[in-house]
């Protein structure tokens, strides 16, 4: 239980997706113009990473790994398909980004019409991938950390681009030189965030 | 040759500089950075990541007429993945530590934005031969970016390049000590963003 709880706090301020990796820079450099959009967004990456690390977790464990496949008989207790897990993982975000925008169409056309555009979207973003891998990588003991990392660093990404786009709004009433308007000054500003952030890396959990 | 005319040539030199897929396009920054801490995993992302996009946009651009256009995205993915896969089934025999250092970032290629940009931007519209071009003008300008920030960051971070030294001995007795600010993450960010503010103040369309 404790685990899962340090896992929850280091995913969201010490590995955040955006600031110690920079995974999903695209969408989160193109959408962080205003704070109402940048919140839909942040929200639709928490929901899909929310569903979407669990069930590669799954499919990692009981699948993927090598002698993972011993569950259907002793035969199989050697095969790896380790290979094949980019092509499943990507597959795997994709049909649910699909099957979550037509359950939240159906059930929620509220949350629907304020996700709307941001969800197709999201099957490219490589925070969602990132968090796949990752899982992969560090090896998760159960899927109870798998889901608290995955929210974690959901939330992790919710903030940074609130934080920015709350920046940016502001910061079209200051005098900026004009080739750093736009993109230049958005990154600086995205790296002076990300130096603020390294301020809890000293936390030890 | 016909293939090799200017105007044919434009797809594959165009990208590097004027038109380049970070700086002036803003596709592709995501996974990009992490990898620029030292030379060597920079040039090997930058060598990977034109590899799959040029073959891509070549695999596509030949099936682009077979395509049904609601299902383009899922094969676009497809195709993407099985390159990917190949790049690092081949990075992890013949380069494992590299391999190693990259980490995830190999398979986060797939997601790159440059790629599925590229494929729906060019590759769907395009002969083979220019997509092939776009494919690799569009990594080389990536990869460029990547090099020259990794080459920053190493030189000035580490006082190396590709783990050779390059600052003397005598500059270190003298009191030079290398920049460890320079290593961490949000100094890879600072430095894409003066690069493109040196470009953009360079350019024509952003004086206006």
């Amino acid at each position: 239980m404790e685990n899962i709880g340090s896992i929850f706090i280091k995913s969201i301020f010490i590995d955040n997706m955006i600031f110690a990796y920079f995974l999903g820079m695209c969408s989160y450099l193109a959408v962080s113009k205003t704070v109402k959009t940048s919140m839909g967004l942040g929200i639709a990456v928490t929901f899909v990473l929310l569903i979407t690390v669990p069930v590669n977790y799954l499919l990692e464990n009981y699948i993927l790994k090598a002698g993972a496949l011993s569950w259907l008989g002793s035969s199989f207790a050697d095969i790896d398909l380790s290979f094949l897990s980019f092509i499943l993982f990507i597959a795997v975000i994709a049909a649910i980004v699909q099957l979550v925008e037509m359950v939240v169409e159906k059930f929620a056309p509220a949350l629907y019409s304020s996700l709307g555009i941001f969800l197709p979207l999201i099957a490219v973003n490589c925070a969602i991938m990132g968090a796949s891998l990752f899982m992969q990588e560090r090896e998760f003991n159960n899927i109870g950390e798998a889901t608290s990392y995955a929210l974690g660093s959901g939330i992790g990404w919710w903030l940074a681009i609130i934080g920015l786009a709350a920046i940016r709004e502001k910061m079209s009433y200051s005098q900026i030189p004009v080739p750093l308007r736009g993109l230049g000054i958005t990154f600086i500003t995205t790296g002076l965030m990300a130096i603020a952030f390294m301020s809890f890396m000293g936390i030890k959990l | 040759m016909s293939v090799f005319s200017s105007k044919k040539l434009k797809p594959l030199f165009e990208p590097i500089i004027t038109n380049n897929p970070v700086t002036v396009q803003v596709l592709g920054i995501c996974s990009a950075l992490a990898v620029t801490v030292k030379l060597e995993p920079a040039l090997v992302m930058a060598l990977a990541v034109t590899a799959v996009t040029a073959f891509s946009n070549l695999i596509i651009s030949s099936i682009r007429n077979f395509i049904p256009n609601s299902i383009r995205i899922i094969v676009q993915l497809v195709i993407i993945s099985l390159l990917v896969i190949i790049v690092d089934q081949i990075l992890k025999a013949y380069a494992y530590n590299v391999s190693k250092q990259l980490s995830v970032f190999v398979g986060l290629i797939i997601t790159n934005c440059i790629l599925m940009g590229r494929l729906e931007a060019f590759a769907m519209a395009n002969r083979p031969w220019p997509s092939f071009l776009d494919g690799i003008g569009n990594g080389a300008g990536y990869g460029l970016l990547l090099v020259l920030v990794a080459f920053i960051r190493e030189l000035f971070g580490s006082g190396t390049l590709l783990g050779i030294k390059i600052i003397p001995q005598s500059f270190y007795d003298f009191g030079y000590h290398n920049n460890n600010l320079i290593i961490l993450p949000p100094m890879a960010l600072i430095i894409v963003g003066v690069i493109i503010w040196i470009q953009r103040a360079n350019t024509k369309e952003a004086k206006k």
